[in-house]
Formats: C-alpha cells, sequence, structure tokens
C-alpha cells in the first residue's frame, strides 16, 4: 500500500464517476477588489479600523480591545494541544477585507465577481429548493443574506453579527459573549477582538422554524484570516436548525479561521446546528462553539468535518435546567497532511440532565484524527446520564488516531459510561465484496460508509448525500 | 482577604544537607551509583514542582505535595515491628525498615536454584552489572520526573529478586516495606529481574508501623491522629523471553502519608507480566505504572483495586507501549469510593508504528458508594499503526440496583447485599490472582479495610 500522491488523487477525481461533488470543488478563486482591508497583522490600530468600518456602538469596540489584551497575554495552549499551532504566523495575517458593509437581499445586487462564487458552489439553487433563509459570507462580511418572507413573518431575526448588535441590541447583547467568555481560549479572545460577519439569530417563542436556515462561509483572499461570529437565541418553546458550509480556494500559504458560535436554548426549545467543513487542507480551523440548554432544552450539534490542516474543534453543551439534553454527533476524516482534532464537552449543571456523544473518525493515508472531551459532572446532582462512543476506523498501515477524554463524576446517583474502539476494516469483509465483483476501492468505500451509517443518516438527505461521495472519493487511491 | 504565601521551596526537607548525608551513608556502593544519584539530586533540586496546566497532573490536588516536615528516619529493630507475615506456607521474606534490611528468610530450594534475594545495597554490590542494567533503567515518562529523581537520590536500600533463567519458584517472595515514627521518609525498592523462562512471584506490602502520636488533649474516644509519613518509592519488573512475573502491591500506608510510586515493566518475547495493585492507604498517593511491550507475544496484564474512603486521593497514572507486533495487554483498574474520597484514573495506550496485531484493552471502573465521591477517568489512546484490535472503556455509577433488590427479594439485607455486590465487583480482578493462598489474603486485607 501507498499513500496517494497529489497528482494520483487528482486523476483520480477527473475519472471518478460519482464524483458530483468533491473536495477541490471549492478550489477556485477570482480576483475581486476590496473596498476595506485592514492591511496585515494584528494591534490596536486593526481592531479601531474593524470597528469604525463597522461604525459600532462604544461598548462593542471596548469588548473588541479587551479581548485584544487577552488574545495577547494568553499562552497558545500546546502544552496539551498539536506543536502545529506554533505555525501560525499572526503578523502576517489580513483580518478584514470586505467589498461593502451590507449584505444584499437579492443575488442580482451581489456584484458579478463575488456572486460567480457561490453560484458555482450552488448556493442560490439551494437556497430555492430547500432553505428557509441563507446568508453567504465572502471573506470578512456576508455579501447576501436573506429570509423568507413566511419565516421573518413569524418574527424570525436572522442577520449578521454587526447587523445583530446595531439593531437589535437588545435581544442580543444580554446573551453575546456570555456562553462563550473572551477569556475562554486564545482564540475565542481573538476572535472577540476581530470579529466579523457570521449569524446572528432568533427564534421568538413557539415559533419552529420548518426549513433549515444556512450560511455559507467562503475564504477567497490569500492570507486571510476568517472571524465569524455566530449566536442562536431560540426562545421558549422554539425550534430551529441551522446548517453552516464552508469552502475554501487551496493557496500556497496557511490561512486561518476562528470562529466563535453562542447557542441559547431558552426553556423547551430546539436547536439543531449542522456543519460540514470542507476547507482547503492548507486552512487552520480553530473555532469554538458551544450552548446553553435551559429546562428541557434540547441542543444538538451535528459535526462534519472533512478538510482543513489542522481543526481543532469541540462543541460543547452546558446543561443548564433540569432535563435539559445536549448531543453531539461527530464525523471526522483525516487524510494527509490533515489532523481532525475535534470532540466535545459536556457540561452538566442540573439534575436529570442527560448527554450523548457519538463520535467516528477514519484516518486515511498518514491523517490524524483525535477525539478529546469532556464529561462533567459535579457534586450534588441526581439522575445525570452521559453516554460517550468514539470510534476510529484506520485505513492505512501508516494512519493514526488519538483519544483523550476526560471524565469526571461526583456523587453515587449519576452514571457515565464511555467506550471507545479502534479498528481496521475486516479483511474478511473486502475479500467478501470482491468475490462479489467490486473493485477493492469500490468495497472499501462501502465498508467505510457502512461504518458512519447510522450517523450519516441523522445529517439532512442533502448532506448525507455529499458526505457518502467525499468519503467515496476520499477513498480512490487509499489502497492497492 | 487574601494572602499570599511565599512560594514552595524546590526541595522543601530533602535539602543539599540531606542528602550530603545521605550520601555519606551510602559511600561503600559503587561509584557509577553514587554519580547516578548526585545527578538525580541535581535534577529533583532544579525541576519546578508540578502546575496546574501540566497535562499529567489534571485533576490532581497540588497543594498536598509539600515537601516540609519529612526526616530520613533513625534505624528501628525488627523486634520493635508489628509484622505479619504473608501466610503463604514455606515462602520467603526481605523486611525493609525505615530504609534498611531488618530481615531475611530465604525459602529453601532458593539458593540450590540460583535465586537471589537479597538487599539491593548487597547486589550492588555482588551483582553490580545487573543491578545496573535494570534498576530505574526506564525514564519517568507519566508527570513525576522530579519525584522520580527524588526516589533515585535517596533510595538507600530495597529488595532485589533475581530467577536465573529457566527456574520457576513455585513459592511467593514477599517484600515489605516499613515506615516507621512520625515524619518518617522512605524510598522503598524492589527490583525483580526474571531471566529467559524463569517464573517468579513477588508480594510488595506497604506498611505504616510505630505508635500513631497522640496530640495531648485528645477527646476521649477521638480516633488517634496517624503519623505523617512521606513515601516516594519504585518498582522495575523485567521478563526475559519467556518469563512469568507475577507481582502483587498492597499499599497500605498511614492515613496521613504523601505516597508516590513508580513502576516500570518491561516484558520481552513471549514474556508474561502480571501486576495488580492494592490501593487502601495513604493521605495522598500517586502511583506511576508503565509498561513496556518490547518484543513479539509479550503480554501485560495491568489490574488495580483501590478503596478511597474519609477523604483519601488515589491518582493512578499508566501508560502500556506496544513495541513491536503480536503484542497484547489488558489493563482493568477498578475503585470503589467512599465518603469524600476522589480517584483520578489517566490511562494511555500507545501503539507504535511498527506495533501490528497488538491487541489491547483498557478499562476503568467507578464504584460510587457516596453522594460526595468524586472519580476522574481520563482513558487515552494514541494509535499508529492499522491493524490493531484497542478498546477502552471507563464507567462509572453506583451499585445496579436491579442487582441490589434481586438480592433484598431474597431476603438478604441491604447492607450485606451492598457488601455482597462490591466483593463482586472487586471479584473480576482478584479472580486473576492464580495462587490461591495469596488470592484469599488479599480479600482478607479488602474485606478489613472495608469494614473500617
Amino acid at each position: 500500500m501507498k499513500p496517494p500522491t497529489e497528482i494520483e488523487t487528482a486523476v483520480a477525481l477527473e475519472t471518478n464517476p460519482v464524483a458530483g461533488i468533491d473536495q477541490t470543488k471549492g478550489d477556485f478563486k477570482y480576483n475581486v477588489d476590496y473596498a476595506f482591508d485592514a492591511g496585515t497583522g494584528l494591534n490596536e490600530t486593526t481592531v479601531r479600523y474593524i470597528s469604525s468600518v463597522k461604525k459600532e456602538a462604544p461598548w462593542i469596540l471596548d469588548f473588541r480591545l479587551k479581548a485584544l489584551k487577552t488574545f495577547l497575554e494568553k499562552p497558545m495552549p500546546t502544552h496539551w494541544a498539536t506543536k502545529d499551532l506554533e505555525n501560525i504566523n499572526f503578523d502576517k495575517i489580513r483580518y478584514y477585507l470586505s467589498q461593502g458593509q451590507k449584505p444584499k437581499r437579492t443575488w442580482d445586487e451581489v456584484p458579478d465577481d463575488i456572486k460567480q462564487t457561490f453560484e458555482r458552489l450552488g448556493i442560490p439553487e439551494q437556497e430555492r429548493k430547500f432553505l428557509a433563509g441563507v446568508e453567504a459570507q465572502f471573506d470578512s462580511e456576508a455579501a447576501y443574506s436573506n429570509i423568507k418572507e413566511i419565516v421573518a413573518k413569524q418574527g424570525v431575526i436572522f442577520c449578521n453579527s454587526t447587523e445583530g448588535l446595531r439593531e437589535h441590541p437588545e435581544i442580543f447583547r444580554k446573551f453575546f459573549g456570555k456562553v462563550i467568555p473572551t477569556a475562554d481560549n486564545k482564540f475565542s479572545a481573538l476572535n472577540s477582538a476581530v470579529f466579523s460577519g457570521g449569524s446572528f439569530i432568533y427564534v421568538p417563542p413557539g415559533v419552529k422554524v420548518a426549513q433549515p436556515l444556512q450560511a455559507y462561509f467562503r475564504i477567497n483572499a490569500e492570507n486571510f484570516g476568517q472571524f465569524e461570529r455566530t449566536l442562536i437565541i431560540a426562545d421558549e418553546g422554539s425550534e430551529v436548525v441551522y446548517m453552516e458550509g464552508c469552502t475554501a480556494p487551496k493557496f500556497s500559504t496557511s490561512t486561518l479561521h476562528s470562529a466563535v458560535v453562542e447557542l441559547v436554548a431558552l426553556k423547551g426549545a430546539k436547536i439543531q446546528y449542522i456543519t460540514v467543513q470542507n476547507w482547503a487542507n492548507n486552512v487552520f480551523n480553530l473555532v469554538t462553539k458551544r450552548g446553553v440548554a435551559h429546562e428541557d432544552a434540547e441542543i444538538k450539534w451535528i459535526d462534519c468535518n472533512i478538510g482543513s490542516r489542522l481543526t481543532m474543534k469541540y462543541p460543547g453543551v452546558v446543561l443548564k435546567g433540569e432535563r435539559a439534553r445536549g448531543e453531539v454527533l461527530s464525523i471526522a476524516l483525516a487524510n494527509d497532511g490533515q489532523h481532525q482534532d475535534t470532540g466535545a464537552k459536556m457540561i452538566h449543571a442540573a439534575n436529570n440532565t442527560t448527554s450523548n456523544i457519538i463520535a467516528k473518525s477514519i484516518s486515511v493515508g498518514q491523517g490524524r484524527s483525535t477525539y478529546r472531551g469532556v464529561v462533567h459532572i459535579p457534586k450534588h446532582l441526581k439522575g445525570c446520564k452521559n453516554n460517550t462512543e468514539c470510534d476510529a476506523l484506520l485505513i492505512n498501515t501508516n494512519s493514526r488516531t488519538d483519544t483523550y477524554p476526560a471524565i469526571s463524576v461526583k456523587g453515587d446517583r449519576n452514571a457515565t459510561q464511555h467506550e471507545a474502539s479502534v479498528s481496521k476494516v475486516s479483511e474478511d469483509m473486502i475479500f467478501y465484496m470482491q468475490s462479489r465483483g467490486l473493485t477493492e476501492a469500490q468495497a472499501m468505500s462501502l465498508a467505510v460508509n457502512g461504518f458512519i451509517n447510522d450517523l450519516a443518516r441523522q445529517f439532512p438527505m442533502e448532506y448525507s448525500v455529499e458526505l457518502k461521495r467525499l468519503i467515496d472519493l476520499e477513498m480512490e487511491g487509499s489502497v492497492g | 482577604m487574601t494572602t499570599i504565601s511565599p512560594p514552595p521551596s524546590l526541595t522543601g526537607s530533602f535539602t543539599a544537607e540531606a542528602f550530603a548525608a545521605h550520601l555519606e551513608r551510602v559511600k561503600h556502593l559503587p561509584k557509577w551509583w553514587l554519580d547516578r544519584k548526585r545527578a538525580a539530586y541535581a535534577r529533583f533540586a532544579s525541576l519546578p514542582m508540578p502546575k496546574r496546566t501540566d497535562e499529567g497532573w489534571r485533576f490532581s490536588n497540588l497543594s498536598g505535595l509539600t515537601l516540609d516536615g519529612f526526616n530520613l528516619p533513625p534505624a528501628v529493630r525488627f523486634e520493635q515491628m508489628a509484622h505479619r507475615e504473608l501466610g503463604v506456607t514455606g515462602a520467603g521474606h526481605l523486611v525493609l525498615a525505615n530504609n534498611r534490611l531488618v530481615s531475611r528468610l530465604v525459602f529453601d530450594a532458593a539458593e540450590k536454584n540460583g535465586i537471589i534475594f537479597d538487599s539491593l545495597q548487597n547486589a550492588l554490590l555482588q551483582h553490580g552489572d545487573l543491578v545496573k542494567a535494570h534498576l530505574l533503567a526506564q525514564p519517568s515518562k507519566l508527570g513525576s520526573d522530579k519525584f522520580a529523581a527524588l526516589h533515585e537520590a535517596f533510595l538507600e536500600d530495597g529488595a532485589f529478586i533475581y530467577v536465573p533463567k529457566g527456574v520457576e519458584a513455585t513459592l511467593p517472595v514477599g517484600v515489605f516495606h516499613y515506615a516507621s515514627g512520625a515524619g518518617a521518609a522512605v524510598f522503598p525498592h524492589t527490583l525483580v529481574i526474571a531471566e529467559d523462562n524463569a517464573k517468579i512471584t513477588v508480594a510488595d506490602f506497604f506498611r505504616s508501623d510505630g505508635a500513631p502520636a497522640t496530640p495531648p488533649g485528645n477527646a476521649v474516644g477521638e480516633v488517634a491522629r496517624a503519623p505523617a509519613q512521606f513515601a516516594c518509592g519504585g518498582h522495575d519488573l523485567y521478563a526475559g523471553h519467556g518469563a512469568k512475573v507475577t507481582y502483587i502491591a498492597m499499599q497500605d500506608w498511614s492515613r496521613e502519608t504523601l505516597s508516590f510510586q513508580f513502576n516500570a515493566t518491561v516484558a520481552r518475547r513471549d514474556a508474561r507480566v502480571l501486576s495488580l495493585n492494592l490501593h487502601a492507604g495513604a493521605r495522598q498517593a500517586r502511583h506511576e505504572s508503565f509498561s513496556q511491550l518490547s518484543a513479539p507475544g509479550a503480554h501485560s496484564e495491568m489490574l488495580a483495586l483501590t478503596v478511597a474512603h474519609g477523604t483519601q486521593e488515589f491518582d493512578q497514572r499508566t501508560l502500556q507501549i506496544h513495541q513491536a507486533p503480536n503484542t497484547s495487554s489488558n489493563l482493568l483498574y477498578k475503585n470503589a469510593l467512599l465518603d469524600q474520597a476522589k480517584t483520578i484514573f489517566s490511562g494511555l495506550i500507545v501503539v507504535d508504528p511498527d506495533a501490528q496485531k497488538t491487541d489491547a484493552y483498557q478499562s476503568n471502573r467507578n464504584l460510587m458508594l457516596s453522594d460526595e465521591a468524586e472519580a476522574n477517568s481520563l482513558p487515552g489512546l494514541e494509535i499508529q499503526a492499522n491493524d490493531v484490535r484497542c478498546t477502552h472503556g471507563a464507567t462509572s455509577a453506583r451499585i445496579d440496583r436491579e442487582q441490589e433488590f434481586y438480592l433484598e427479594s431474597r431476603g438478604i439485607r441491604a447492607a450485606q447485599a451492598q457488601e455482597l455486590l462490591v466483593f463482586g465487583f472487586f471479584e473480576e480482578v482478584l479472580g486473576k490472582v492464580e495462587n490461591s493462598e495469596l488470592h484469599d489474603i488479599l480479600t482478607d486485607i479488602i474485606r478489613e479495610k472495608f469494614k473500617q
């Protein structure tokens, strides 16, 4: 067996008949003239520039400047995380790039040079077909943002972070930066200093948004850092599904994406947050995601990581109210040169709260996948339950996988269980399929798809189809 | 108002003067060993104390690690101690008290077969090359570099057990390490070398002895305060090709002891090592166990049972490295937690890129018997070969209500039912001890401990 080289993969892509969608789909760029550019490097001037361009209220500028200080003070978390983080050169990154400040409401108004990017990614088409609202972010700002009239009439607010904080401070300020404090980690501090774009969503009490809301994040410029900020508030008894996708062209230098996503599910609300991350494999993807679930509320993260050079992302749920429920379903695929360091955090803070983590990872070639998790059940709670399952599949002899869970339980009225396994695709299975006339690669694809099938089924249809195709593609050239 | 305490000293009671005094006492030992001790002391004195951000000390109570108030204790005589034998007929023993050998009993067949069990000092003088090759020969990889260096620097005497090629010792050897007197600092060490196809069973006991110092004015009926002691021990297990080593340790230090124990195990081709650690004593006990499966066919069975009560903290860190193909390891650590006790289990299975066909298992089970106990599990895997079977599991829960109900429905009282179920929980580990006499001894010790 040999790891696929870049050229072989490219050839495989062209000849792969099932590759309706592929990892190179996002690998293109158009030249765009930026009207606003904060230059390279990060200092107070950069932060002030971003804030002034956005015409922000003074408290937001203060928030940003404090965050910058925290960012500069905090060391890199390399005492537990990979040393690869040291390869990020914060002085070479461009922190803010945009063509205009106000997102367009129709695709016709979006400038052609940006529109063609999203056309090629199929966003307008998807919107017509099955989405309740779409926001398309191009580098630092949303180029397009629209919500279907019927959803808007229900009182649902769907806008970007700048608009959210400027036009609805009474709703968003209360929760902004509260689920994930600035000082949570170095990258949440960085995001808090230079955030731009992202989605701010408010769903009024009792409103069940029938179709998913979607955001699409696109990095177009080289050496660019994208720092979107998302805050979703589901008021009592409401329900919402949010999906995000992301791509970037492959540049010769690495790119940074560092988002902060905060979810608040008030009493009885349900939030489902779906991510299909397919960044080019030189993007550092360092994301902090956390939700607070109040009484009887439910937060479900469905997290799928296929792209990027290094992803560090551990979606968490703070189970704050009784009977709250948190769930993380995670699929990670690490190919040559990729490290998917993903996982979940479940912080139980009320009685009878339950959480479930199911993580599956696949390591191909020299890819490395890591599961890192925290389950915390503090003192004097009762009736809390956690179930964690991590399964790793190793395809090639030099593939690598790690598991680092941390489970902390107090008291005798709670129960946790954790299981993890590491295996390869069984030779018997491959042999059987080959004896039925499948090629080795087809058999491998089928086996890998079987491995993640029970998770992939929980994805929305379009995503699970896309995922299966991506896996077929990644398996090409990985055997033989 | 907060008071800022001065930064704790890096050496505590173990000052350069204390080390010089210790060196003076062991100056008759080989030069290479004294040089190593000097280097170890320099490492100990320069390394910082563990910090909150050290991954190897996650969840540990760092404020309890103070090195102040201990002394290198004076010698005690064997007769002064309430020594209790192993209880296996015909077994030999080595008894060490306050870092000195006080009694040695060799079983009949031992010398005839070339089995050596003697003090580490005698071994250093008579079998220097053997000791040099195996004593503290493996690196400290689990976070306690500083304390491992302290152990090496102050290690005065220990137990040396050597079984030559092809010899099978049918009887076990009991090694007893005593700490006597308040403030005593002891550095026990047991070195077990089983050459190719040899077989040996060693039982290591760690006990505090001496009358507990009763502070004046103690109210009648109040339990006397146990002496605060410091134990910093280690054991090296080496199993040559096809060798079979069974090692059982019973840690029962006084309830005020700060204890460290460092284990390094090396298993060569087709060797089998079983080690079972029982943890009952100490105020705060850290146990680091590092197993290397260095040749095909090696197998390591890593077992531990902990009964944690009061405010005890047991901190167990393990690392099992599979360095060669077709090796297997099986780890099962069971903790029963009462009162406000706290346990930490942090385990890591590492499979090197060449170690195909590895079969590794790691399991941590916490039985919560109190609403205030705290169990932390960090079961980890780092796998770099694909044709492997590696699984781990960790659970924390109370006694199964259904089982309890069943027993009660059969007329068994709740307290008895609980005891039965707890012993059922332990039996899974104890059942792996092949020697039935040893098995019964261990069961009795746990039963006794559990009743306190």
